[in-house]
């Protein structure tokens, strides 16, 4: 199998990883980085489950190869803390309990955070729309909304 | 006896809604999963699976894979050691290991696209993905049996030749209904004739998947002493241990399940897929770790769906707005093997319903179709989609009141369920006129302003609940903080709701206790979280660990102070005498001082409750259309729902609201749409279509708490009952906005033009 240096920044380290050139960048977080907050629900970008911040943008990592992450800036689930203190998105998931398994939330945090970067105070209806690239099967996604409005507003 | 209690309101932690105790690790990304078990020396398996939905497997050659550098082993079924044959009763669940290792892995048939046929351990994925390919299989290609009808014909291809179906009683050969029942009281017959109208219909069902966002997983090293050591994502890890015991055919005592997080269930991860071959795969490759997770397209062709299937429903109502007779036909898809949830369909068909005269026939129903397993209220939704909608008409015709027609029929203690069961104390009345009472029921559904059609539905809906085994134990920490061990898993917040029954208890709060949920070798059998029984029985087994905790710390007090332990009394979180009033302690007090007066205290309850609290909730749906794509949009929604006793209102509210989005995907978009070949035409979450966050409104709930007698804080089950209305509540506003019924699930744009330009 071909394989391939690559350089990358992963939640602000700059990392040197051998990936295969078949590999997506979520097999590579997770099995070679053990980065495994970021999750495989689908593997072909529907589900949003592995939604990890590509250059400041969202992406699916499942349908990224490792080598396309060559020279990139990635940020998953574990890289949203600062300094052991849970970022306002992830402490109002936690509050407003905008989350029931689990499994589909870092993907919600990243694309969340990606949200509020860009208009920091959406309606719902904005929410609902830019949220609209995760699925989520718990929660009926009421919560999830009112998480996200509450990192928004306070 | 059964033990029944009063109803209290004062509380200190019970109907609260603390911070979840996993919420941290999961928005951290420190939660561990199945698919994130990391096992030194870890190998991969992967599945070969069948083109064909139904074929004779003439023969396997496995060698070019064995021989393919990276691989270490190759499983058929004929690496199962010869499966025990017929029924077997695990103390949870009645199953077939012959069937269970067929469906694990095919033996000289394919009876669904997907279905296993070989797996492979490889050094890694990838490898193990090739491995399959190498490997040859001859098929001989039969003629699919799609779906009901199909399998019920004259002349119908038979899946299982060796299956002798039980219809009503009697031994059948060469059929492919597995099981025909029938519940009866009254003179069905004798009640439409007394009635003033009768309506017949006629409704089909597609199956329909869970949809859990995390697939199916499992690791399993079988080591050299004989034990299996397992990691799945699972609702029971006593299931995966009996299930994976039993066709592996060792003890249970050689197996131990080790708990991960679930990424959801909904009663999907009740079976085990993966965990017995992982374990073969194991032992084949010198006890090398292998871990499995199976790829979207496989979760939904090959794990276990929700029956479709059709249903006939006769009602018969009298002029006085009495329901007189009910006949209801209930034909579920099992799948491949024998199973639906057509049983548990019965006992829920005519349970919102005070029926004088009622028939309920049931037949289980093998076809082409990967074997289906529960979903949330199993059998129930589908059958609410029909018998609601034939109310639904009866009060269009009869110009009813849909909720006054409801109540007068209501369901109430002593009244027969369907299956002639008498019920409880039940809050179906209760729900109905909360119903009555909100303000969505109260304010008119305004017409649309841009020429689209709105309409309101209202439907009920039943699920009995669970009760079952489940252990507790509790350990007093020094700081007295206190550690909850508890057997069930944790789908839906019920860490936190049997930590906060314990917390009750004690006069701590939810955050002092520490909730986990340790390996099946490290706390007593508990039953799989299945059947909304967990906050239930669990937490009755958390209330009955505490008293203990609190009987022991009362001897202790009597130790510290030297006077008889009858003397202690324990009431808002402190110890006194009940004679000296200067001896008085604090809970967390005495934990510290508990050290010197016999060593450590813990507390074990072990409960196996017979009896739940039945539940129900009836929804209102408010729609609007768009004649020109016929797309359906959910405007507001209204979830009611008898909780009994709400310990965690917030996690309630989250059941419900989770349960009204299943139902909506489930009554608008949702369905197996099975090809001509039999196979599964969409099975990707982009062609499989659940619901977005933009598809939905925000989902108001009523909780109404009607108190279950049988359980010490009242608790009836709350995760399954909410997928039960909202298939009809959502068919209904349909019917209300077009004026056509729609018989057919799911109620997609196309039907819907199709119906408007008819």
């Amino acid at each position: 199998m071909p394989t391939k240096h690559i350089k990358f920044t992963v939640n602000g380290v700059e990392q040197e990883q051998l990936v295969d050139s078949t590999w997506t960048l979520l097999e590579t977080l997770r099995d070679k980085m053990g980065l495994t907050g970021t999750k495989e629900g689908c593997s072909n970008g529907n589900c949003g489950a592995c939604t990890v911040m590509l250059d400041g943008k969202t992406a699916c990592s499942c349908l990224v190869l490792a080598p396309e992450a060559d020279g990139r800036v990635v940020t998953t689930v574990e890289g949203l803390e600062t300094g052991g203190k849970l970022s306002a998105i992830q402490d109002a998931f936690v509050k407003e309990g905008g989350l029931q398994c689990g499994f589909c939330t870092p993907g919600f945090l990243i694309s969340t955070t990606f949200l509020l970067k860009n208009n920091p105070h959406p309606s719902e209806d904005e929410i609902r729309l830019n949220l609209a690239g995760n699925l989520c099967r718990c929660t009926g996604y009421d919560k999830i909304v009112k998480a996200v409005e509450r990192a928004a507003n306070g | 006896m059964v033990q029944t209690f009063e109803p209290k309101s004062d509380y200190h932690v019970v109907g609260r809604s603390p911070i979840r105790h996993d919420g941290l690790d999961k928005v951290t990304g420190r939660a561990v999963y199945g698919g994130d078990v990391k096992v030194p020396g870890l190998i991969w398996g992967e599945v070969l699976r069948s083109p064909h939905s139904h074929a004779l497997i003439k023969s396997i050659d496995t060698s070019a894979a064995e021989k393919m550098p990276g691989v270490f082993a190759v499983a058929t079924n004929a690496d199962f050691p010869s499966p025990k044959a017929g029924e077997i009763d695990t103390g949870e669940d009645v199953v077939n290991f012959e069937r269970d290792t067929q469906n694990l892995l095919a033996k000289s048939k394919v009876l669904y696209k997907g279905h296993a046929v070989a797996a492979v351990a490889a050094v890694d994925r990838n490898t193990a993905l090739e491995a399959t390919k190498l490997i040859k299989v001859v098929y001989e290609k039969l003629t699919p049996v799609r779906n009901v009808d199909e399998a019920m014909a004259k002349n119908a291809t038979i899946l299982h030749d060796n299956l002798v179906g039980d219809h009503l009683g009697e031994d059948v050969k060469k059929t492919n209904v597995a099981r025909h029942f029938r519940h009866e009281f009254g003179d069905v017959e004798k009640g439409f004739a007394a009635s003033d109208l009768v309506v017949e219909r006629e409704f089909t069902l597609q199956m329909v998947h869970q949809g859990y966002i995390e697939p199916h997983n499992a690791t399993a090293i079988w080591d050299e002493s004989g034990h299996v050591t397992a990691w799945s994502s699972t609702q029971g890890m006593f299931a995966v241990r009996a299930q994976t015991a039993g066709m592996l055919r060792i003890p249970e005592s050689q197996v131990t399940v080790n708990p991960v997080e679930i990424g959801g269930g909904f009663g999907g991860k009740t079976k085990v897929y993966l965990a017995p071959v992982a374990a073969i795969l194991s032992r084949k490759s010198g006890g090398r770790p292998v871990k499995m997770i199976m790829d979207r397209n496989s979760v939904f062709e090959a794990s276990g769906p929700a029956p479709g299937g059709k249903i006939i429903i006769e009602m018969g109502v009298s002029k006085d707005g009495k329901i007189q007779a009910v006949a209801t036909d209930l034909r579920y898809e099992a799948g491949a093997f024998p199973g639906s949830a057509v049983g548990a369909g019965a006992i829920c068909v005519h349970a919102c319903y005070n029926i004088p005269n009622s028939r309920i026939d049931g037949r289980d129903v093998v076809v082409n179709k990967p074997k289906s397993a529960a979903y949330r209220a199993p059998g129930s939704p589908q059958a609410a989609f029909a018998i609601e909608q034939v109310v639904d008409e009866v009060c269009d015709k009869m110009n009813w009141d849909k909720i006054q027609f409801r109540l007068d029929n209501a369901a109430h203690e002593g009244t027969r369920r369907g299956d002639g069961v008498m019920f409880g104390k039940v809050g179906l009345i209760e729900t109905l006129e909360a119903v009555r009472n909100s303000a969505h029921w109260k304010s008119p559904l305004e017409p649309s302003k841009n020429g689209k059609l709105r309409g309101r539905g209202v439907a009920s809906g039943y699920w009995m609940n669970g009760g079952n085994k489940s252990t507790v134990d509790l350990m007093l920490q020094d700081d007295g903080t206190v550690a909850l061990n508890e057997g069930s898993a944790d789908i839906g917040g019920t860490r936190t709701s049997i930590a906060m029954q314990a917390a009750e208890v004690l006069g701590l709060t939810a955050e002092d206790i520490h909730p986990y949920i340790p390996s099946t070798d490290s706390i007593g059998f508990t039953a799989t979280t299945g059947g909304s029984r967990t906050t239930y029985a669990t937490g009755y087994a958390a209330w009955e660990a505490a008293n203990g905790l609190v009987a022991e710390m009362s001897k202790r007090a009597a130790v510290l102070w030297g006077i008889d332990a009858d003397d202690v009394t324990f009431a808002n979180g402190k110890f006194s005498s009940s004679s000296d009033p200067e001896l008085s302690i604090g809970f967390k007090a005495l934990a510290g001082k508990i050290g010197d007066t016999g060593g450590p205290v813990s507390s074990t309850a072990s409960v196996n409750l017979g009896a739940a609290g039945a539940g129900y909730a009836v929804n209102i749906c408010d729609i609007e259309i768009d004649p020109e794509t016929g797309k359906t949009d959910v405007i507001r929604y209204t979830a009611v729902q008898d909780v009994g006793k709400a310990i965690h209102p917030a996690y309630v509210e989250g059941q419900i609201q989770g349960g009204a989005a299943q139902g909506i995907g489930w009554a608008l978009n949702e369905e197996y749409f099975i090809s001509e070949d039999g196979s599964m035409a969409n099975h990707t979450f982009l062609d499989y279509r659940m619901p977005t966050a933009l598809d939905l409104p925000m989902i108001e709930t009523i909780l109404v708490e009607v108190p279950n007698p049988l359980h010490p804080f009242g608790v009836r089950g709350v995760g399954e009952v909410p997928l039960a209305p909202p298939l009809p509540a959502v068919a209904n506003a349909v019917a209300d906005a077009t004026g056509h019924r729609f018989p057919h699930h799911p109620i997609k744009a196309g039907r819907i033009i199709e119906a408007l330009s008819r």
